[in-house]
């Protein structure tokens, strides 16, 4: 028992490790423009999710985890993924224009991005 | 909660044998005095009847809001009679309506009926009270979350109910509360934002304690296919409220922070309101609002049926003495109309500019949706079928919730089509499709759950006389409200019109149907009253009843009634399917599913 | 009356109540913080202009954030091993940590929001801002709540420890799971909102 919790420590150690070197390399990708936004948010994701699944795995232990939590998980990412891209290609198929003027007062600072 | 006995009260219900165990498992447990017994309880039992008679009173509520609503919709501009006076010169000067009040009582209407009628009455009460018993457990996995969960509706109910009071009165921008109207309403939308939020936290409490109480807490050998089907439409319930409840709780985050904090999510830029520019940055979407909201919204139509699927399931079994025909069809239909709840919300939209990909998308899984509701809908017909059907109240109300569901569900299939939608969208026609599902439809199961499970709560039964007079009368006259609305629809009727259509000439031929309507809408009301006296006189006056009066198989009828704190005599253990009825060579024509094997039963069930 | 399988796995399911429990609310919780992701990137495509996070918010203060998160996220499942270990004592160690940088946390936010206010940078000022302030908002609700419960576990809960070690375990490990969540929530947020 006791031994199976000190490897748990070492890989904790580890993954928190690997969270801030992947912390430090997203700041660090997102000062540097590759090939444009498309391509940055791509990178950004893909960090975060990196990061986010390490924690998930190792620190909420969901590697060693039930089937039945597994599968409320799955079905609550299903949803997700509904939820974040009907909306948007609802707005991709349209019917008239849905973009709005410029901001009066929006922070001047950036220049349009492409999007 | 004058409907809750005590446990010494109810040791003389309970027979002989549970008598002896019951005094046992009393055993270490101090007395816990009035408060903490039916106030801050935290017993599955008086919590589900916290909710159910809290619910039926917002209920009658939401019911006599359209009372006045439809006095004003059948003579537009004359005063209202009896109380009208009472309302106030904000409301109605002089006793007659005000297009502003009227707006308030159409969206408190949706409001009160759906999230504080419907829900807590389908879920909290009857998933509360009757759940645990039917699974066997003691009590709901987390019983203080439980309480929280109901105090939590409760608080949500009174800022509710509180927001007509407020300036402005309450909200006037429909139930859905779509942007940017919502954005520009009085006081009374922000609390009915924070009222939202309220029962948004409710619900999730309540579903996460269903699904673990159902999951972790089943009697031993109650295997998940020999859940009742009870059971089933519950915990798809749960999970429908888990999961599809937080989206909206963002969006009435958001819509709060337009209100108070001046961010434009949903306010597109360019908006004059009241003859001057709206002053904010703009830049936002109308059309997220109502992503958002049907998100939850439709999922929330299912959350409103499936648990009166379920009671009806229940009654039908008991009432034919027959297994329900095609169990896991059942089970399986149910799981799948719970997941495909949550791709078919945009056939609410279909009239936003939406394109014809996107729409087809939308009415192909409305279609696909519709056949898993008439597969259980054919499968609880097909149950009736030689069977040895007893009429009792509570079937009466079975019985009759199966047309008035297929109507409910059939009407609903032009809606779901693009093409018949432009012409019906934002008619009566959608208002009858609707209330046929949700009054007709999922009422007639709630009353009917109520008869049946009455006895089990207070250890006696409603008046029978009674009982079927309030049956007929509802079930007639509630006919008489709502077809005529699918007619006054299909003329074209566009719904959310104070003064009942008049205006509109194309309304002329179908406009003598609204005074009809409200006619039969209070005759509906007073055909309620029976179900009030009786409901109230049966809880000290009712016929006394042993533990199993309807001669039911499902584990809740082997508990004393009412079942004391902890519920059961003695653990139990389940070892057969839940419909045991009429099985050939048993003694009885019902095996109870926690009886154990006798020589009477036949070696495989 | 008592609740089974509060502490003990029911043999079927291999689960307790509250493991289930927690996992089923920070399924909820998904979908909330996905409502918000998903209006996030709808806002934005329809957006003419949006600015970039970098020229706007402060990313070394997010970083260090972002690093301090982390840094409790670590300390938090070292405090749910220490008692797996039996050692109460390191495990309040760890706890205290926790709760330290879950507050160290707080009052960088703190410095960042009143900075945004004072250049002028309110909520209404633009639908970036917006959503930065409804999102950041949030999750900074969040780790209040994980404060609380937190704390409640390092001084009155943990009476707990010497009559139910299982049990008080059992909750270590649920509010750890919380937390993580959060943890996980920032660690999305930090480049959606600051670097992108």
């Amino acid at each position: 028992m006791s031994e199976d919790v000190q490897a748990h420590i070492k890989t904790y150690m580890k993954v928190g490790g690997a969270l801030a070197v992947l912390t430090a390399l997203t700041v660090i990708v997102s000062y540097i423009d590759f090939w444009g936004v498309p391509f940055a948010v791509f990178v950004a994701l893909v960090i975060a999710a990196t990061k986010g699944s390490l924690v998930v795995s190792f620190f909420m232990h969901l590697i060693e985890e039930k089937k039945m939590i597994l599968a409320t998980l799955v079905l609550t990412v299903f949803f997700f993924i509904v939820l974040i891209f009907l909306p948007l290609l609802g707005h991709a198929d349209r019917h008239g224009e849905y973009y709005t003027l410029p901001n009066a007062n929006a922070p001047t600072a950036a220049p349009a991005a492409g999007h | 909660m004058a409907d809750v006995t005590t446990t010494e009260q109810a040791a003389p219900a309970a027979d002989a044998h549970g008598h002896e165990e019951h005094a046992h498992g009393d055993h270490g447990h101090h007395d816990l005095g009035f408060w903490q017994t039916y106030v801050f309880s935290v017993d599955h039992k008086v919590i589900g009847i916290q909710y159910a008679v809290t619910g039926l009173l917002f209920l009658l509520f939401g019911f006599v809001l359209m009372m006045l609503m439809r006095w004003q919709i059948a003579y537009p501009g004359e005063p209202i009679p009896l109380i009208g006076e009472w309302l106030g010169d904000e409301r109605a000067p002089g006793g007659i309506m005000l297009p502003e009040f009227y707006n308030q009582l159409g969206a408190m209407h949706g409001t009160i009926m759906v999230f504080l009628g419907v829900v807590p009455l389908a879920v909290g009460g009857f998933g509360n009270f009757v759940l645990p018993l039917q699974i066997g457990a003691p009590d709901m996995a987390f019983p203080k979350l439980n309480m929280a969960s109901y105090w939590s509706f409760f608080v949500g109910g009174v800022v509710m109910f509180a927001s007509f009071f407020v300036p402005g009165g309450a909200a006037n921008s429909g139930w859905t509360s779509y942007a940017p109207l919502s954005v520009f309403a009085t006081t009374g939308q922000t609390m009915w934002l924070v009222g939202m939020i309220f029962l948004i936290t409710s619900s999730l409490l309540g579903s996460v304690n269903f699904i673990v109480t159902t999951i972790q807490l089943r009697a031993p050998g109650l295997s998940f296919m020999r859940l009742p089907f009870f059971v089933w439409a519950q915990l798809v319930t749960a999970f429908l409220l888990l999961l599809a409840f937080p989206p909206l709780e963002a969006a009435g985050v958001m819509q709060l922070m337009d209100r108070v904090a001046g961010t434009s999510f949903f306010l597109p830029s360019g908006l004059v309101y009241a003859d001057a520019p709206w002053e904010a940055t703009g830049g936002g979407s109308v059309l997220l609002w109502q992503h958002l909201f049907w998100f939850l919204a439709h999922p929330e139509v299912y959350v409103l049926i499936l648990p009166a699927l379920g009671i009806v399931g229940e009654i039908i079994a008991n009432n034919t003495r027959k297994p329900v025909w095609g169990y896991r069809v059942l089970v399986y239909s149910v799981v799948f109309l719970g997941f495909m709840s949550f791709v078919v919300w945009a056939h609410h939209m279909f009239l936003t500019g939406m394109g014809t990909t996107m729409s087809s998308f939308f009415q192909t899984t409305t279609m696909i949706i519709s056949i898993p509701s008439v597969v259980i809908l054919s499968a609880l017909f097909i149950t009736l079928y030689g069977g040895s059907i007893r009429f009792t109240v509570p079937m009466l109300f079975a019985l009759a919730f199966l047309p008035m569901f297929g109507i409910g569900g059939l009407t609903g299939l032009p809606l779901g089509l693009s093409a018949p939608d432009i012409h019906l969208h934002d008619t009566y026609y959608v208002i009858g499709h609707f209330h046929y599902v949700v009054a007709p439809g999922t009422l007639m199961a709630l009353f009917g759950g109520i008869y049946y499970w009455f006895p089990k709560a207070t250890g006696r039964k409603m008046n029978d006389f009674l009982g079927r007079v309030h049956f007929w009368g509802s079930f007639i006259s509630i006919n008489v409200v709502f077809m005529p609305m699918l007619i006054q629809g299909l003329a074209g009727m566009n719904r959310r019109m104070y003064d009942g259509g008049e205006q509109y000439l194309m309304n002329a031929d179908v406009l003598w149907l609204n005074e009809v309507i409200s006619i039969a809408a209070w005759v509906l009301g007073l055909f309620q009253l029976p179900f009030i006296y009786n409901f109230f006189r049966s809880i000290k006056h009712g016929e006394k009843v042993d533990g199993n009066p309807w001669q039911a198989t499902t584990i809740e009828w082997q508990a004393p009634s009412p079942p004391p704190h902890g519920n059961f005599s003695a653990p139990p253990v389940a070892h057969r399917g839940p419909y045991e009825y009429s099985v050939p060579g048993a003694a009885r024509d019902f095996l109870m599913q926690g009886e154990p094997d006798t020589a009477a039963e036949p070696a495989k069930v | 009356m008592d609740i089974p399988y509060i502490v003990e796995e029911r043999a079927d399911t291999g689960l307790n109540n509250v493991k289930l429990g927690i996992w089923l609310f920070l399924a909820s919780e998904v979908m909330l913080f996905g409502a918000l992701f998903s209006s996030y990137v709808l806002l934005r495509l329809m957006a003419v202009e949006w600015p970039f996070g970098v020229d706007v918010l402060n990313v070394p203060l997010g970083t260090f954030n972002t690093a301090v998160l982390i840094g409790s996220s670590v300390t938090m499942v070292m405090a749910y091993a220490s008692l797996k270990m039996d050692d109460f004592g390191r495990f309040r160690m760890w706890l205290a940590a926790t709760i330290g940088l879950s507050l160290l946390f707080m009052v960088v936010k703190g410095f960042e929001y009143n900075h945004e206010f004072d250049i002028g940078n309110f909520p209404w000022t633009s639908t970036y801002l917006a959503i930065y302030f409804t999102m950041t908002g949030l999750h900074a609700l969040h780790i209040i709540g994980g404060v609380v419960v937190n704390t409640y576990l390092l001084f009155p809960g943990s009476k707990m420890w010497t009559t139910n070690k299982a049990q008080f375990t059992n909750r270590v490990e649920a509010a750890g799971l919380y937390w993580h969540f959060v943890d996980l929530v920032w660690i999305f947020l930090f480049p959606v909102l600051y670097l992108l």
